[in-house]
Parts: structure tokens; C-alpha cells; sequence
């Protein structure tokens, strides 16, 4: 059990990266969704790894040992997880789809004439004579 | 229990609900309700600073709910001045996004306004790790949102590259959480806090391991090198009064690593000095290639995202300390970074502007209102590099005497002046190609990057301008509003300068408050009279 979760999160957190790495938009956002499996198997994995209990108290005579439930915490912070996740997919997926409409290419880097001086005709359509330093 | 605390959450979440539901279409509206927020804010947040005033850690308990099970609002001296500081800071940016035209050239922009703020004053009162997560995801959801304001390919483009970064940051944040929750088995901060002390100290590879993974999570907020790849491209293609508001996100990542790493992980406990040995050298590399950066780049709001990261990384130098005299000067740097520059974004985009969008340094004609322009620039710069007599100055001298008896001595004085004249010269630079060089051009008729940017004469228009195809540069509808509220910031820093005095005083008494955690533990876990 210890075993297929840790090897299923190390296994999908190196996808995850490498997808990342690649730098172009649909394999980030893919990249992207299999880090948060990745984490929140994690996060799940951070209340103890218990099988087959409830994650609630079920009695409270005090005859039963107390870790005979599974840590509800974790279930929580991986529902909320999910959910910014599921959201912030489906905004990085849409501004992806807008940059790529507008920019013409899926790359994450910007482009180059985000960093080099573009000559000043592009800008407006002044005549070149404008750049007379 | 005063109900207060939440006031600078659910302020802006209300009425940011409303604006989108209620005036998505009539940008009056969405300006009189969204000023009004901010003014609410501004509000809310003074009262919390007189609250806080008198040293008391304030605790809100959400539901009632004792605390380390439920979710605690906290209130200090720190907590205040940040509330404070954004709150001023996002009114008189509102009021330039009004005046610049910018809140026409897209949906939302208000609405957005208000979600941002509520992830800042979240972020700023929590007292709960999880929710620390939770309100930086508001607030950075709501950044997306405002950096691709206005929309156009560059823009898209960094803000796709934004978000990439931020989202990898975040899973890298529930990675840490995960693990602390793992070692210590609590996420409320104060009980963490206690648990952490205790824990032996031989067992603490894994505690070790979440506290520096959450370091580098609020490295990433703050951009310090080697984490700071996304800014330059970030700031400089978001809209001007939205970087200028960004002005403020990157010291959330700051105020995370002072209220961690002063309440949570002291240097007392088996963290040991962990953070400074990691902060210090990063912070003095990300001043010098700021500093560089400001000399070295051809674009204008490259150079104000260059001065963004030199800002953060002078003001880690001190904060990297985690002592009284540190944390007083670097809290200080902050309020004057923040405002400074902010104020810088806003008058690069008020010359961008009247160049026609030209945010590159080159030589163009002669500006419209180039000697107000250039006279806030003039001042502007001397406030960011840091020459008397604005807070700039101040600022730096407070990390020079506080880093005195540093066995880093030497080679942080080196950074801090060195660098300082290296970003001297980088604005002299600016400032010459600009206004000085500009004047000896002869601006002929036909080339005037002014024609057609004219301002409207008029009543502000109020329609939604989104049909028009949309230009990069705010063509002023009430110029007189940008400018009062470009001085409005750069009176902010005169006057943290007038009243260093007593400013100084209260923030040597917020640094008192974070280096003795014991206040924080009492009034969060053991004073719950209320909460029965």
C-alpha cells in the first residue's frame, strides 16, 4: 500500500515536471494536472494511510482505541485541493486557447520582441526618418 | 469576540459578487461602488490598526469554533500595517485606473479589484496555514484576471507564463502544507507554532524539509532570485495600474516568511537559522541583479519590474535577520518600496501613454505635459533608488545601521551601495533618453505620436469601451486623476520620511510583538472563553 502510493506520486509528480518542462501550453496544462493527482495523493497520504475505516470517531465509550479512524483532515484539504485545481485548469486552459489565438504559437516563453527593441515602425507608422539618433 | 476582524474580507467579496452580478454592464456603477469599497476598506483597516495598537494579538473565531479545529482570524501590529498599507495602496491605484482610462478597456476590472483585495486582507488576517492557501489562491486568481486586463498577444502571453509559474507554485505550497500537517498533525499556525518547540530534536528531517519547501513557496510570491524568473515579463506586460497594485503581491510572500518564520519556526526551535542561511545570499543577489537589471534593460516597464525585485531583495537583507532591529528597518523598506514603487508603475504608464504606447527607451519626440511627466519621474526615481530626501533613503540608512554588527558586514553594505549607484545610473540613463535627449528632437507635425490620443473633453465616458479595437495605452479621460494619485503615492513617501519618528517607533513595537511568540500562542489556543 506504502509502496503504490509513494511510487504512484514520485511517478506522477516526475511526469508532471517533465510535461512542465516541455514549454508548450497543452503539455503545461497536462503537466499541470498530473502534479495536483500528484499532490493530492500526497496530501491524502499525509493523515497516515489507513484502509477499510471510516473517517469519523464511532465510538465514544472509550473502549475502542482511538486510530481506528482515518484522519478526516486530509479528505478535506484534498476536496478543497481538487477544486482550486479543477478551476485553475480550466482558466489557464482558456487563457492558453487566447494566447495562442492571438500570438500565433503554444509556447510559454515569450517571444523575443518581448525582450528586443522592436525598430520603431512596428510601434506606429511613423516614417523611418523618426529614428533620427 | 469583535466581528471586525472579518470586515476587510467580506467587504470586498460582497460587493465584488455585486458588480459582477448586478453592474457588469454600467461602469459608473462599477466605479462608484468599487471606490467606495476601497474607501470601506480603507475604513475597516484603520479601525483594525487602532485595534491593534494596543499590542494585544485580536483572534476571530469563524463559526465559533475553538482553536487549533477551527479556522482563526488573526490580528496584530504586522497584520494591521499590512491591511493598512494595501488598502491606501489599492484606492489611490483604483483612482488611477479611473483617471488613466484603464478600468474602460475590459470587463470586470473593478469587480476584479475587490476579489484581489479580499485574497490580500485574507492572506494578511489568517492564523491558519491552510487558509493562508486558500486566500493566496483568491488573490492570485484574481491577478490572472487583472494582468490580462485590456487583452492583446503580449499580454496573454505572460499572463499564460504567469499563471504556469503561479499554479506549479501552489502545488509546491499544498507539498509543504502536507508535510508539516504529516510532522506536526495541526495546520492553525499557533498550535504549530507549539507543537514545532517541542518537537525532539533528532527527529526533524521532515520538518525541516516542509519548512524550507514552504520558504521557497513565498520565494516565489516575492521573486527572489533564483525564483524570480516570472516577474520581469509579468509586470512588465500587465496593465500599469495593475502592476503598480502588484506592487503589493510580491510583499505578501515577504509578510508569509516574516509571520512564519517568527511565529512557527523561530530560530530558538530545531529549525535553527535555517531561513537566514538560505535568505541572506539570495536576497543580496536578487538586489544586485534588480539593480542591474534597472541599468541594463531597453524597455521602460522592464526597468520599474527590475526596481520591483532590487525592492524585495534590499528589504530581505534585514528581514533575513529575524531580530527586532532587522525586521523594524526592513517593515519600513517595505512601506516605502510598496508605495515607491508603485509610483513608478504609474508614471511609466503615464509616459508610455503619451508615446503612443513606445514603452522602449528610445528617442522619441517631445511628450504631451513632458515637464509634469518628467518631474514625477525625477521624483519617482530619486524615492526608488533611494537618495534623500524622501523614505527611499531613510529606508536604506535603517538596513545599514541594522546589518552593523551582521558578520555579513562588509559584503552587504558593498551590495546595498554599490548597487544603489549602479540603479542611479540606470534612471539617470532613463530619465536623459527620455526628457533630455527628447527635447533636442524636432518633433514634426506629421509625426506627433500624440495625434488622435488627445484626451476626451467631457464627462467621463462611462460605456464599457471593449467593442473598439483596443489600444495598450490608456488614452486619458481625466488625466488630472492620474496625476493626483501618482503624487498622492509619491506624498506617501514623503510623509513616511516626515514622520519617520514615530513610524519608527511603531514599527519597532510590531517587531517586539513578532520576535516574542508567546502572546500569539495564549491568545489563539488559550483564551477561549468566547468560544463555547
Amino acid at each position: 500500500m506504502e509502496l503504490l502510493v509513494a511510487s504512484a506520486v514520485g511517478a506522477m509528480t516526475a511526469a508532471g515536471i517533465y510535461l512542465i518542462l516541455r514549454l508548450r501550453s497543452f503539455a503545461v496544462v497536462l503537466g499541470m494536472t498530473m502534479l495536483t493527482y500528484a499532490i493530492n495523493a500526497f496530501l491524502f497520504a499525509s493523515g497516515r494511510l489507513v484502509v477499510h475505516l471510516p473517517p469519523i470517531l464511532r465510538d465514544h465509550s472509550g473502549t475502542v482505541p482511538p486510530d481506528t479512524y482515518t484522519d478526516p483532515l486530509p479528505q478535506a484539504l484534498v476536496l478543497t485541493a481538487i477544486v482550486i485545481s479543477f478551476g485553475m485548469t480550466a482558466v489557464v486552459v482558456m487563457m492558453a486557447l487566447g494566447a495562442f489565438i492571438e500570438g500565433g504559437d503554444d509556447h510559454i516563453n515569450m517571444p523575443e520582441n518581448d525582450r528586443i527593441m522592436p525598430p520603431l515602425k512596428t510601434i506606429d507608422d511613423s516614417p523611418a526618418e523618426d529614428e533620427t539618433a | 469576540m469583535n466581528h471586525w476582524l472579518i470586515a476587510p474580507v467580506l467587504l470586498p467579496a460582497l460587493l465584488g459578487s455585486l458588480m459582477v452580478l448586478w453592474m457588469r454592464h454600467d461602469l459608473l456603477q462599477q466605479r462608484v461602488f468599487g471606490i467606495a469599497g476601497s474607501v470601506l476598506t480603507l475604513g475597516a483597516a484603520l479601525w483594525l490598526t487602532a485595534m491593534a495598537a494596543d499590542g494585544q494579538v485580536h483572534v476571530y473565531r469563524l463559526g465559533n469554533w475553538p482553536a487549533p479545529f477551527g479556522i482563526v482570524l488573526m490580528l496584530d501590529r504586522l497584520a494591521a500595517l499590512m491591511l493598512l498599507l494595501s488598502a491606501v495602496l489599492a484606492l489611490v491605484v483604483q483612482l488611477y485606473g479611473i483617471g488613466s482610462g484603464w478600468d474602460r478597456k475590459g470587463w470586470h476590472f473593478h469587480a476584479l479589484w475587490m476579489f484581489q483585495m479580499m485574497g490580500l486582507n485574507g492572506a494578511f488576517l489568517t492564523g491558519d496555514a491552510f487558509n493562508l492557501f486558500v486566500f493566496f489562491e483568491v488573490l492570485l486568481i484574481a491577478s490572472y484576471g487583472l494582468m490580462i486586463h485590456g487583452g492583446g498577444p503580449m499580454r496573454l502571453r505572460a499572463g499564460v507564463q504567469y499563471i504556469s509559474y503561479n499554479l506549479a507554485g501552489s502545488a509546491l505550497f499544498l507539498a509543504a502544507l502536507g508535510t508539516l500537517y504529516a510532522v506536526t498533525g495541526t495546520l492553525n499556525m499557533a498550535d504549530m507554532a507549539e507543537r514545532v518547540a517541542m518537537m525532539p530534536a533528532e527527529d526533524t528531517a521532515l520538518l525541516r524539509t516542509g519548512a524550507v519547501l514552504l520558504l521557497v513557496v513565498f520565494a516565489i510570491k516575492a521573486a527572489i532570485v533564483p525564483l524570480h524568473f516570472w516577474l520581469p515579463a509579468t509586470y512588465a506586460n500587465a496593465p500599469g495600474p495593475v502592476a503598480a497594485l502588484f506592487a503589493i503581491m510580491s510583499k505578501v510572500g515577504v509578510y508569509a516568511i516574516i509571520r512564519f518564520f517568527t511565529l512557527v519556526f523561530p530560530q530558538d526551535t530545531v529549525i535553527e537559522t535555517i531561513a537566514t542561511d538560505l535568505i541572506l545570499p539570495a536576497a543580496l543577489i536578487t538586489l544586485a541583479l534588480g539593480q542591474i537589471g534597472v541599468l541594463g534593460t531597453r524597455s521602460l516597464t522592464r526597468l520599474a519590474a527590475f526596481a520591483a525585485i532590487a525592492s524585495v531583495g534590499t528589504l530581505m537583507i534585514p528581514v533575513a535577520r529575524f531580530d527586532a532591529a532587522g525586521l523594524t528597518a526592513g517593515l519600513y523598506y517595505m512601506l516605502h518600496s510598496t508605495l515607491a514603487g508603485a509610483a513608478l508603475f504609474l508614471v511609466v504608464d503615464l509616459i508610455a501613454a503619451r508615446r503612443g504606447g513606445d514603452f522602449w527607451l528610445r528617442l522619441r519626440p517631445a511628450i504631451r505635459n513632458t515637464g509634469l511627466v518628467s518631474a514625477l519621474f525625477f521624483a519617482t526615481a530619486i524615492a526608488v533608488v533611494g537618495l534623500p530626501p524622501l523614505s527611499g533613503f531613510l529606508g536604506k540608512l535603517m538596513i545599514l545601521s541594522a546589518t552593523l554588527d551582521d558578520p555579513w558586514m562588509a559584503g552587504i553594505w558593498a551590495t546595498i551601495l554599490v548597487t544603489s549607484l549602479i540603479a542611479l545610473m540606470g534612471f539617470a540613463r532613463a530619465g536623459s533618453i527620455l526628457f533630455w535627449k527628447s527635447h533636442e528632437m524636432d518633433p514634426q507635425p506629421g509625426n506627433d505620436s500624440d495625434e488622435g490620443q488627445r484626451p476626451v473633453r467631457g464627462p467621463i465616458p462611462t460605456r464599457l469601451e471593449t467593442d473598439e479595437p483596443i489600444q495598450d495605452v490608456g488614452d486619458s479621460a481625466a488625466p488630472w486623476l492620474a496625476f493626483a494619485a501618482v503624487g498622492g503615492l509619491l506624498a506617501g513617501t514623503v510623509a513616511l520620511a516626515l514622520f519617520a519618528g514615530p513610524l519608527t517607533g511603531y514599527l519597532r513595537q510590531t517587531a517586539a510583538q513578532l520576535t516574542d511568540p508567546a502572546p500569539y500562542l495564549e491568545s489563539v489556543l488559550r483564551q477561549q472563553e468566547g468560544s463555547r
